[in-house]
């Protein structure tokens, strides 16, 4: 296995090692597995949509400021993170410090805004227990919701880790995979948004 | 928050009493926990088990870990098995009583198919897949760990339902609204909902770990279409749990909102759909019954190819049959509710569909056959009971197209006769893979091999027993028997039919006693695996000791060609020389901590949630994600490296020659 | 040899099975009506088709293990290294997918037919089943009647059964008559089902709905149709009507005797939650079909079951 490795050429350094490279793979694998776990509260969400049982829908509570701020957090986080990363590809401690923390930010500003919008409805009396709309709305948005704390908290974390050690091959393929977590979080809030709160609104 | 934090709702029933089944479960229980404490301190084993097993990552270990836990576990799902046949022996019993025959169905066909058939499964893939591989350990060796410990802390909670707060008891597919908090209040339910949520965790993680095992730490030479079947099986087997398994993740956490947080996913009151609980349920579920079948077909093959002392027939169709079993398994779960009026379009469809998977198994029975052709057929005991596997699977194939047929499905819907089907398939296939595997690789995982005399018994109690077991419920089935009845009226002559099933249980019961007798008696009176290769063996794994090292092999074997190890022995037979290979340092995986605390912590939310006390169920989650942080500080210079002076001396002891 | 032995023994009782001797003659496979008919003859098709592939892989099963046991005179066996056969495998996927011709399109056929009414020519009778935590309550709407824990049918006049569930779902299965299908709440789901002549058929749930489950049996009584009009006719005079309280009384959790009731209170039952209660909805746009004013009707009205019911009487 080693010997074919150097025949390749340029190797990230996360994938110098037999390790990264596995992990990496896994990675992905877990990722589609994901994917699976969002389609099904999708598909959910879809079959009772319009159970709302008399209370309100969709076009009553989206808020397109809201939504549309979002959007613009989360999808500007994917990008900053792919500059990290580039950073970290270039041996840059600083350029990898200064993006994954502007990452960290945008991150966070998405998550308080959900948390606001979440806690706005609650108060309009439009819980998750109110209807088979909103329990299904409120946990398709806050399972992709809870998945981007817990990318805040690894990312962080790795941050730490990067910091105490440097960048080596195990620190480089931490920081690889949690971009490609943090860019599928991604993907997936673009299916949210053009699905629940554009056709929502619509 | 205060009141958050020390509010203890408590159920009705915490401690369930009134009953000596149950009083005799807490006995036992009290008893077997003072006995194993006392065991281990008085012979100071408390280190050895922390260090050998608690934080072991060897996928061997791992692998006996999965089997003995699922041999327990098919103690208790046969126990439960026992008790409605003696409840059902003739009609109006009153052995059991509704409320108790609900709990004990409902524990039945959970902990048979969950917490017996699938570690029973993923046991034998830790034991033998990365050795038919020849590779030193799984992909991931501490997330193996992962897996096994969730699956042990999911089994562990389904499991104390028996004595705290009651069984789930609205059968193992737990349809909706009777799931729902409206009609079974109580933690029941709730245990059946988080016991498989953890559980699952651990098995989506070990359907990736052996996805990207196979697919990426295979032997050098072996390309995909050299690899065993059964590690073909176990990669079809992966892909099938990492597409399947998330629905599953997603329908017990939405009836978990439903229930502990008042969601209305499946209540009719707020709209919800009760209907989808059933589609959730068996988009997984169908797949399901591939997973638990697939690898025993891949275990049957290698023993009728060993046993028949000839290479497997059409290989390749044996391949592309399951790949086509794979697929068909998820087109066609709306067989499992032909009526619940789907419309006769979908019906037709999906009768169609099911009919289709007929074609690619019966391409592999006749493969099977063919592979006896002009071999050399021994009856040994893993064979024999792969060679009970194809008449057996062949009546619970059948009467599964006859099931597949939409209309005559109407009449055969939840009444004994589908009971049969199933139990001729799950059985037949699954069961019999699992004791025909477990025999096989015996003498690979302890060194010593099963005594053939007592072998053989167990095989006829049980297949005898089996037989007048379940042949009788086609029969009533027929005359109208539903499932899950408790009792029945007399007169409707299904008296003799149950008496007969009720004889064969207990027959199937005592092969199973010689079956675990016979690992006793054979340990007493050891007859040592010297060779690693007591079978006349074809693949990988019968070149290494029994039981293997640590590392598995001192040199990586060169694959050139399907059946590696045949070839291997051919050429040495043949006095072709073989360069001595030379030995360099071993990279291991250093043992890990971390899984069986964070699955304890897991276990603790689990329970929280259970009660629906809500503070001790989060707690238990942020307990196991702070083990995930720490553990992920901790990830560095997880490794080290074997001396090659202590490879040699390992396998110097094993009398390997170096 | 035992085993072959053993395998004679299976092929015995499978036999058994199949030759339907006088004691199977109950349940399915004893069809009282043109729908439990044409399932059976269904099912009588796929057992032959069955068989076929049975006896072929039993006899290739027997042969090989006799023929290729070890025996100690082939010490000197050499593998061969034959890994295939095309022709073979052609041929083994070749019949199965013949089968299942032969099997589906009977299949399809019967799946559509079955949708209507066994005998299109005669006017059919409706009945309006629910099954409830756990019993079963049968409704004729054209008669205005009711009664629990039994029906009557008139024989030869094809039934159209109309399903419903308050609680959990149950499975109305009469075996001799015809297949099931399931009670479902909130959703009406039909069956037909025809009696050939007079005469007692026994029913029962055939999916699990909780404690008393398994006594959810009842009969089927199939009169001629001179005596199914005297009993209506008698049901009409003498049986006590049903208030709405005595319908939420046997909504309620328990086992209860036979009953009869000359008439029955305006309850939709699509609308009770799964303790029998009205759902509460402020509006319901998306409960769709229905017309409006009945709508407001349930926003005001949603307490009293009597007012909020649009679905039952709609013939």
């Amino acid at each position: 296995m080693e010997t074919t490795t150097a025949t390749k050429g340029y190797q990230p350094m996360e994938y110098k090692s037999e390790e990264g490279r596995l992990k990496i793979f896994g990675f992905w694998v877990f990722l589609s597995a994901e994917i699976v776990l969002f389609s099904t509260l999708f598909a959910t969400y879809f079959v009772l949509v319009h159970q709302t049982a008399g209370g309100p829908a969709g076009k009553d509570l989206f808020e397109v400021n809201i939504f549309a701020m979002e959007t613009f957090f989360l999808l500007t986080s994917s990008f900053t993170c792919g500059l990290a990363i580039l950073y970290m590809r270039k041996n840059s401690m600083k350029g990898y410090l200064i993006w994954t923390i502007i990452t960290l930010l945008l991150g966070l500003g998405f998550l308080i805004l959900e948390i606001k919008e979440f806690s706005t409805l609650v108060e309009m009396g439009a819980g998750p227990t109110h209807s088979a709309f909103l329990s299904a709305f409120f946990t398709l948005v806050g399972t992709h919701g809870l998945h981007v704390s817990l990318g805040i908290v690894w990312v962080t974390s790795v941050m730490i880790q990067v910091i105490k050690r440097g960048f080596t091959p195990v620190t480089a393929r931490k920081i690889f995979m949690t971009g490609l977590y943090w860019h599928f979080l991604d993907v997936v809030w673009i299916f949210l948004f053009s699905t629940i709160y554009l056709l929502g609104v619509a | 928050m205060k009141d958050f934090l020390f509010n203890f709702k408590m159920p009705e029933h915490f401690f369930i009493t009134g009953d000596p089944l149950i009083y005799g479960a807490y006995v036992s229980i009290i008893l077997v926990s003072l006995a194993i404490l006392f065991v281990l301190t008085y012979y100071k084993k408390w280190v050895w088990l922390w260090r050998e097993w608690l934080t072991t990552v060897d996928h061997k270990k791992i692998g006996i870990m999965y089997l003995v836990a699922a041999l327990l576990m098919l103690f208790r799902g046969g126990v439960d098995a026992l008790l409605m046949r003696i409840q059902l022996t003739a009609p109006n019993m009153h052995f059991l009583d509704a409320e108790h025959y609900n709990q004990i169905f409902t524990t039945h066909g959970t902990i048979m198919i969950l917490f017996m058939a699938m570690p029973f499964l993923i046991g034998l893939m830790n034991v033998a897949i990365p050795l038919q591989i020849g590779a030193r350990d799984v992909a991931f060796p501490a997330l193996n760990a992962v897996s096994f410990w969730m699956f042990a802390a999911g089994a562990m909670l389904f499991n104390i339902s028996f004595v705290l707060g009651g069984s789930p008891d609205a059968g193992w597919t737990s349809y909706t609204p009777l799931a729902g908090s409206a009609l079974d209040p109580g933690p029941g339910q709730n245990y059946y909902l988080l016991g498989l949520q953890i559980a699952g965790i651990g098995t989506l993680v070990t359907g990736i770990n052996f996805l990207v095992t196979i697919l990426k730490m295979r032997a050098p030479g072996m390309t995909l279409w050299r690899m065993p079947l059964f590690s073909w099986s176990t990669l079809i087997t992966s892909v099938i749990i990492i597409f399947a398994f998330p629905v599953l993740t997603i329908a017990l956490a939405l009836l978990t909102l439903d229930r502990v947080f008042g969601f209305h996913f499946f209540t009719l009151a707020g709209g919800g759909s009760p209907m989808m609980w059933a589609n959730l349920f068996w988009i997984w579920g169908h797949p399901e019954v591939y997973i638990v079948i697939l690898p025993a077909f891949g275990l049957f093959s290698e023993i009728f190819s060993t046993f028949a002392r000839k290479k497997l027939f059409g290989y390749n169709a044996m391949v592309y049959s399951m790949l086509a079993i794979s697929a068909l398994s998820f087109l066609v779960w709306v067989h499992h509710f032909f009526t619940m009026g789907s419309g006769p379009w979908i019906n037709s469809i999906l009768s169609i569909s099911t009919m289709l998977i007929a074609i690619p198994t019966g391409v592999k029975v006749f493969n099977w056959l063919f592979t006896l052709y002009k071999g050399r057929v021994e009856f040994k005991t893993p064979m024999l009971w792969a060679l009970g596997f194809i008449p057996i699977f062949l009546v619970g194939g059948i009467t599964g197209v006859m099931l597949a047929v939409a209309p005559a499905d109407y009449q055969y819907h939840n009444s004994y006769f589908l009971i049969a089907h199933f139990h001729y398939v799950l059985i037949g296939g699954t069961v019999y893979g699992c004791i025909a595997g477990l025999i096989y690789y015996w003498p690979k995982i302890v060194g010593w091999l099963l005594n053939e005399h007592l072998g053989k018994w167990a095989f006829w109690w049980f297949t005898i027993g089996f037989n007048l077991c379940f042949i009788p419920m086609y029969i009533v089935g027929l005359k109208g028997m539903t499932r899950r009845m408790y009792t029945y009226p007399a007169g409707l002559g299904w008296e003799t039919w149950n008496l007969i099933a009720t004889i064969g249980a207990f027959a199937m019961g005592i092969g199973f006693i010689i079956l675990v007798w016979n690992m006793y008696y054979s340990f007493k009176h050891r007859q040592n695996d010297t060779t690693g290769d007591p079978w006349n063996g074809r693949t990988l794994e019968w070149m290494t000791s029994s039981p293997a090292a640590e590392y598995n092999f001192a040199v990586i074997p060169q694959v050139k060609g399907l059946d590696a190890f045949y070839l291997i022995k051919k050429e040495r037979a043949a006095g072709v020389k073989e360069e001595a290979p030379e030995i360099k340092p071993i990279h291991m995986p250093k043992r890990e901590a971390f899984p069986v605390i964070m699955s304890a912590f897991m276990f603790v939310a689990g329970f929280g949630f259970v009660f629906e006390w809500l503070q001790i169920g989060f707690l238990g989650l942020l307990g196991s994600v702070i083990t995930m942080i720490w553990r992920s500080f901790n990830d560095y210079d997880r490794d080290y490296y074997i001396p090659v002076e202590e490879v040699k001396k390992t396998e110097l002891a094993a009398g390997r020659r170096v | 040899m035992r085993l072959k032995t053993k395998y004679a023994a299976i092929f015995l009782t499978m036999a058994l099975l199949l030759s339907g001797c006088s004691s199977l003659k109950s349940g399915v496979l004893n069809p009282q009506g043109p729908v439990a008919k044409e399932q059976y003859d269904l099912i009588i098709w796929s057992i032959v088709l069955m068989s076929i592939v049975f006896i072929a892989v039993i006899v290739l099963f027997v042969y090989m293990l006799v023929k290729y046991r070890a025996k100690s005179s082939d010490e000197d066996y050499v593998e061969t290294e034959e890994k295939e056969n095309k022709w073979l495998e052609i041929l083994w996927t070749a019949i199965p997918v013949v089968i299942i011709i032969a099997l589906s399109i009977p299949t399809v056929k019967s799946t559509f037919k079955l949708e209507k009414s066994p005998s299109p020519n005669q006017k059919p009778i409706t009945i309006q089943v629910t099954s409830a935590n756990w019993k079963w309550i049968f409704k004729y709407p054209e008669q205005g009647i009711e009664t629990v824990n039994y029906v009557n049918i008139p024989a030869n006049v094809p039934v159209r059964f109309q399903l419903n569930a308050v609680g959990p779902m149950n499975s109305f299965w009469v075996p001799e008559l015809g297949g099931q299908e399931y009670t479902m709440p909130g959703m009406t789901m039909y069956l037909w089902l025809e009696a050939d002549k007079a005469g007692t058929y026994i029913g029962r749930s055939a999916n699990f709905s909780g404690k008393d489950f398994t006594h959810m049996q009842f009969n089927v009584h199939s009169l001629e149709k001179g005596k199914f009009d005297e009993w209506i006719a008698n049901v009409k005079k003498s049986a006590p009507k049903q208030t709405t309280d005595m319908f939420k009384q046997l909504l309620q959790p328990g086992v209860v005797k036979e009953q009869t009731y000359s008439s029955y209170p305006n309850v939709d039952v699509n609308r009770l939650d799964e303790n029998g209660n009205p759902i509460i909805a402020p509006n319901s746009h998306q409960h769709g079909k229905s017309d409006d004013t009945e709508m407001k009707m349930d926003m005001n009205m949603n307490m009293d079951m009597n007012s909020n019911s649009h679905h039952n009487m709609n013939h």
